[in-house]
């Protein structure tokens, strides 16, 4: 991994500032350490020469002045590291937001997003708040040091040639050293580290997959029998760790090594050329104080290394993140309006909608896979009909769905739209969004927001009053549960609804898609996973949300359908393989 | 026997199975207890400081003996004067490496030691006092887990470096003290500023911000988690601008609060530097003084100057120990939170007492209650309940109804607030728990299949079962033709959770396991919860036909399947609200008939 990623440089404006700051108080923290040494060695000679305080006094004060100056230095480039660090990672996240949301492309469950190897959403939102923050570390700790390590070593390397070549020769042999054999160990430890690291994350699993077995164990009378299990995994742990460990602490060992022993070989060498006379001893203690300070940076970046190179790991992978998407937006998935196809939105629900909707041997291949989710659908929906879809898992309901609502646009054929007394026009020819306000959606399982149940209903309508939200809910069968929380519409919901039960979150949902009024209804398993009462009053919901709607209804189960679905009903089985199939 | 004498009642400080801790314990900082968990491997420890303190003091003492080596040589006495300084210096060269290497071996060993200890104490308290109430959440196991995980990060990094900056800071102003008073002095009170004042102080100031960006971090997270998740619903209802800019505006708060706070946190670097500095220009000051008085030689001064530049490495690590300490506090916290709890469920009055499992094996449920806590709600409020030897019953009711704290009092995870449950006529509560589940087992709610074979994962059930016996548990749970087809048969892998099986394998599995444990009564809760509508028919068929034989409990908010069960129980706000047969529930008006109309 790169110490300094140049995609970090360009990407974030507070990156370059950063840097600037850094380079410049790690010149001037340089130049304060050579100084200091010069001082401090010119003092202690003058005092052993018999020098008093009126000769030295003024060196004296310097020492002070040095030391003040470098705290003050300290000061401002940390603080400034930790700021730049927060604004770097706002720029990050900020862009990393608008591309992933961007696009408008949001596959569904069947979808394809999960495949091409992108992240969960969860591991994204882990990656954007603690992973950056590794970042501080990074910025405050790794990029000061590297500064110095580039800086540092040379001036010190400079200053002593010029005192004392000898003991320059030493450092200059010494230094490149380090790096060497560190990279030669790192390179033959690696292999073996990172077999072992795996044999450790396994074991470390095992202890989690027991105490979340633990119920089960207690059922069959196990659980106190596996304390034995767990203090022998416990010690095979511990020696894998230990194997891993004495390999991995070996490029510290020779890094400390190498800095102590050069040190003690410039002072062992400098103090017998002092007393055989070839030296003086202002050099001999400048050379002294100075030969650590050359190693010092070198060995703060090697302990520094691994806790930093996490913050740029977390960096990577939101930049693999920015590049991915763009690369997998395959033509059929091109962004509809940037294609320039489009109209720009009106705000205003697009009349189409409460029309017919004709699919002409659409198709969709998600990005990544082999097999089509989807493929020569032909099929029509009259204005004002409920068309009950049916078909096994992967038949494709749930991406016909998604076609309609375009979350992606489809990989072959075309789907038309029909405003009542209107033409056909192709549905990519109409604003993605004039077009979804004529939606109402109730998908397979709804995501509640963390906010007040008001907020949650009125998603789609974000003008609608507390009477229209009142009156959804009542509509939907979700006023008597909602008005009997703490703070009846006000209540938040917590994460992902996690108040309510399946069935309360299904029919917010239905309210949601009622307080929407709008002309197309589509709904995925509307009562898959809940109990036979909840299901009950859905199915109730239903009946009043479709009333005088044009509906897509997806359904593994329809026995409950005629009843509610009524006259106007028409089933149609996936996969619709053949023009004929749904006449 | 009157239900309402005999039930053990809610008394919360029921007897806890001998796992009562301390209440003088209880309140000791968890910071102090986490130690006390290292106290077995106390001379471990103390040699791991020891090699530390040899490690730290190397690195001190190669400046101190050089400065000295230097100064003596200055005057150039005989190269015999100087042969110890030469040899000395270059074995303190070679011996911080050597040192501080087996340090790190040392101490890293004691705390991984210390871990698998403590992993054993977490575990032996979990599986004495049974907390599954706690356990709704696999976010809290996990969690759990990870502040085991944290105590060794206590050990490694927050308890050694301490110790051995107490220990090379002494030896260092013990030494300067002999070569001159008011250096020794000087450098006592620059390490306790550098090494304990500034980092405590650093760790208080930064409480605030560091409260301040966690509330604004959590904000910023839960905001992205809804964005990301609920992509499609914000989309489809085209909320998703106003989304964004409600994370844009968190991400504003976030970025806000840690600029601002930036300013405090990076006053603790600078107060070391100028600490340090100020440090070494007092003693050079002095120093310069006492020779010009005569107090002390120009050699004491070079290694008193050059000693107290080195001495400040001592204290170096202390700062990154103090920031830590709130969170392995917190974590600490939460661990004892989770060790002091007492039991779930009761031990019997009196003990060894056994069932006969040849005997009459009905259980009877009477006026049962259960809540989760006083002044909660009844979770059952008065269930009566009978399962005959060898019936099979059927408790249906929407989620909510209290099914599966029925399960749970079955199972014996937690004990009845009220009334009681019977086997064979003897309350349970006077059986210990385990005695209790040899008869009475099952497939609970979210089965756990180990990341081990499938030959492991059924032989929980019935350790050193034979193959054969495993294969008549496979085929009674409909398994044995998917897993003579698997290449490696009982000795396939099923992966952690038992991803590597389909919904439907894992809990024919589950069924498989309880059945080879060979109970009289299987409790099988929500079987089917977690199936797709396609493979849920199937699968209550095969566990209804597998469970042929037991007396058998199925709990479930699906009413498909029931008609063939013998009898069915309507359960609904903790109460039954009807019971019969299939037959009798789909004729009588009522819950039963309302629900299951199309």
């Amino acid at each position: 991994m790169k110490p300094l990623d140049p995609r970090l440089v360009r990407t974030a404006d507070a990156v370059r500032t950063h840097l600037a700051v850094t380079v410049v108080s790690g010149v001037l923290i340089t130049g304060l350490i050579l100084i200091q040494a010069w001082l401090l060695a010119r003092v202690i000679t003058g005092a052993w020469a018999g020098e008093g305080m009126d000769a030295l006094g003024w060196m004296i004060a310097a020492v002070a002045a040095v030391a003040v100056a470098r705290a003050l230095l300290s000061y401002l480039a940390e603080a400034s590291a930790l700021h730049s660090a927060a604004r770097t990672k706002s720029q990050l996240r900020r862009r990393l937001v608008a591309h992933v949301t961007g696009s408008g492309k949001v596959w569904l469950a069947e979808g394809g997003d999960r495949e091409d190897g992108a992240p969960r959403a969860g591991e994204l939102v882990t990656l954007a708040t603690r992973g950056l923050d590794a970042l501080d570390e990074y910025f405050s700790r790794y990029l000061p040091q590297l500064v110095l390590a580039c800086i540092v070593p040379f001036a010190v390397l400079a200053v002593v040639f010029w005192a004392d070549w000898i003991s320059g020769a030493v450092i200059l042999v010494t230094l490149p050293l380090i790096p060497v054999f560190m990279a030669l160990i790192g390179m033959h430890t690696q292999q073996r580290t990172e077999r072992q690291w795996r044999l450790l994350s396994r074991l470390g699993g095992h202890f989690l997959d027991v105490v979340e077995g633990l119920p089960t164990l207690a059922v069959f009378r196990r659980a106190k029998a596996q304390a034995a299990i767990i203090r022998g995994v416990g010690e095979d742990h511990r020696r894998a760790t230990m194997g891993t460990l004495r390999i991995a602490f070996l490029s510290a060992f020779a890094l400390e090594l190498l800095a102590t022993l050069a040190v003690a070989l410039v002072a062992v060498e400098v103090g017998l050329r002092l007393l055989g006379g070839h030296m003086d001893y202002q050099t001999a203690l400048l050379v002294l104080i100075l030969a650590p300070e050359a190693y010092l940076p070198l060995r703060e970046v090697g302990a520094r290394f691994h806790a930093s190179m996490e913050g740029v790991a977390a960096a990577d992978q939101v930049f693999t993140e920015l590049d991915r998407r763009r690369e997998t937006a395959g033509p059929g998935a091109a962004g509809d309006e940037a294609a320039g196809q489009a109209p720009a939105p009106t705000g205003a629900p697009s009349p189409a909608a409460a029309g017919d909707i004709r699919f002409e041997g659409v198709g969709l291949l998600y990005p990544g896979r082999d097999v089509p989710a989807l493929s020569g659908l032909d099929l029509t929906v009259r204005a004002g009909e409920r068309l009950l879809l049916t078909g096994p898992s992967g038949s494709g309901k749930t991406t016909l769905l998604s076609l309609l609502l375009r979350l992606g646009e489809p990989t072959e054929g075309r789907i038309s739209v029909r405003a009542p007394g209107g033409e056909w026009t192709p549905l990519d020819r109409l604003p993605a969004d004039d077009w979804r306000l004529g939606i109402a959606w109730v998908p397979q399982h709804p995501y509640l927001f963390d906010v007040s149940v008001a907020d949650n209903i009125r998603l789609g309508a974000p003008d609608a009053d507390m009477e229209r939200v009142r009156e959804a809910a009542r509509l939907a069968e979700a006023d008597g549960f909602v008005s009997a929380l703490p703070d009846g519409y006000g209540t938040r919901l917590g994460e992902r609804g996690a108040r309510l039960s399946a069935g309360q979150r299904q029919r917010i949902a239905l309210a949601r898609a009622m307080c929407r009024d709008a002309p197309l209804v589509l709904l995925d398993e509307p009562t898959a996973h809940l109990d036979p009462e909840n299901a009950k009053a859905v199915r109730t919901a239903v009946t009043r949300l479709l009333e005088g709607r044009t509906a897509v209804i997806v359904a593994h189960d329809t026995g409950w359908a005629e009843s509610v679905l009524g006259e106007n009903l028409r089933t149609a089985a996936l996969p619709l393989l053949t023009r004929e199939a749904h006449r | 026997m009157n239900a309402e004498t005999n039930g053990t009642g809610g008394d919360p400080t029921a007897v806890t199975g001998g796992f009562e801790v301390d209440e003088r314990e209880r309140r000791r900082d968890p910071l102090l207890r986490m130690i006390g968990l290292a106290r077995p491997r106390g001379g471990r420890f103390a040699l791991g400081v020891l090699l530390g303190a040899a490690a730290t003091g190397s690195g001190v003492a190669l400046l101190g003996v050089a400065a000295w080596m230097l100064a003596t040589a200055a005057d150039h006495p005989s190269i015999t004067a100087l042969s110890v300084a030469v040899v000395a210096t270059r074995a303190l060269g070679v011996s911080k490496g050597v040192t501080r290497y087996l340090e790190r071996l040392v101490t890293h060993d004691a705390a991984f030691r210390t871990l698998a200890e403590v992993r054993v104490r977490v575990y032996e308290r979990l599986a004495g006092t049974e907390p599954f109430g706690r356990f709704r959440s696999g976010d809290l196991v996990s969690r759990l887990v990870n502040d085991t995980e944290t105590t060794l990060d206590l050990l490694v990094r927050g308890l050694a470096p301490p110790l051995v900056s107490v220990v090379t800071g002494g030896a260092t102003v013990l030494f300067l003290t002999s070569v001159y008073v008011p250096g020794g002095l000087l450098l006592a009170a620059g390490l306790l500023l550098a090494g304990l004042a500034v980092p405590l102080a650093a760790a208080a100031l930064g409480t605030g911000p560091g409260r301040r960006e966690a509330v604004a971090r959590g904000r910023l997270s839960t905001t992205l988690v809804d964005t990301l998740q609920g992509a499609p619903d914000l989309v489809a209802y085209g909320a998703m601008e106003r989304q964004v800019a409600l994370v844009n505006e968190a991400d504003t708060e976030l970025t806000r609060v840690a600029a601002r706070d930036a300013a405090t946190l990076g006053l603790s670097a600078g107060a070391n530097a100028l600490i340090t500095g100020l440090t070494v220009w007092g003693a050079l000051f002095l120093g310069v003084l006492a020779v010009s008085d005569g107090s002390i030689g120009p050699t004491a001064l070079a290694v008193l100057v050059l000693t107290t530049l080195a001495a400040f490495e001592i204290v170096a690590p202390l700062p990154a120990v103090a920031a830590r300490l709130g969170a392995i506090r917190a974590s600490g916290e939460r661990l004892f939170g989770v060790l002091d709890t007492p039991a779930a469920v009761s031990a019997p009055a009196r003990s060894g007492l056994e069932i006969d499992p040849e005997a009459d094996t009905t259980v009877r449920v009477r006026n049962l209650r259960v809540r989760y806590g006083p002044g909660e709600p009844w979770a059952l409020d008065g269930v009566d309940l009978e399962i005959p030897a060898g019936a099979t019953v059927a408790v249906v009711g929407p989620s909510g109804a209290g099914k599966s704290t029925l399960a749970s009092v079955l199972l014996r995870f937690r004990d009845p607030d009220g009334g009681r449950v019977e086997i064979g006529g003897t309350d349970v509560t006077d059986y210990p728990a385990d005695e209790v589940r040899r008869v009475v087992s099952g497939v609970p709610q979210d089965p756990h299949v180990f990341a081990s074979t499938l030959r492991e994962n059924l032989r929980l059930a019935r350790p050193g079962a034979e193959d054969d016996e495993l294969w008549a548990a496979l085929r009674r749970a409909r398994l044995a033709e998917e897993v003579e087809a698997m290449p490696r048969g009982l000795d396939t892998q099923v992966g952690s959770h038992g991803l590597g099986l389909s919904g439907g394998m894992r809990q024919r599995l589950a069924l498989a396991r309880a059945v080879l444990a060979g109970p009289r009564v299987l409790v099988l809760d929500e079987p089917t919860a977690h199936l797709d509508p396609d493979t849920r028919d199937g699968v209550v068929a095969d566990l209804l036909a597998a469970a042929r034989g037991f007396s058998t409990l199925l709990i479930t908010h699906d009413l498909t399947g029931l008609d063939r069960v013998d009898r069915i129980y309507v359960v609904r706000e903790g109460r039954v609200l009807q019971s019969g047969t299939h037959e009798e529930l789909t004729t009588e008006a009522g819950w039963f008939r309302s629900v299951s109309e199309r």
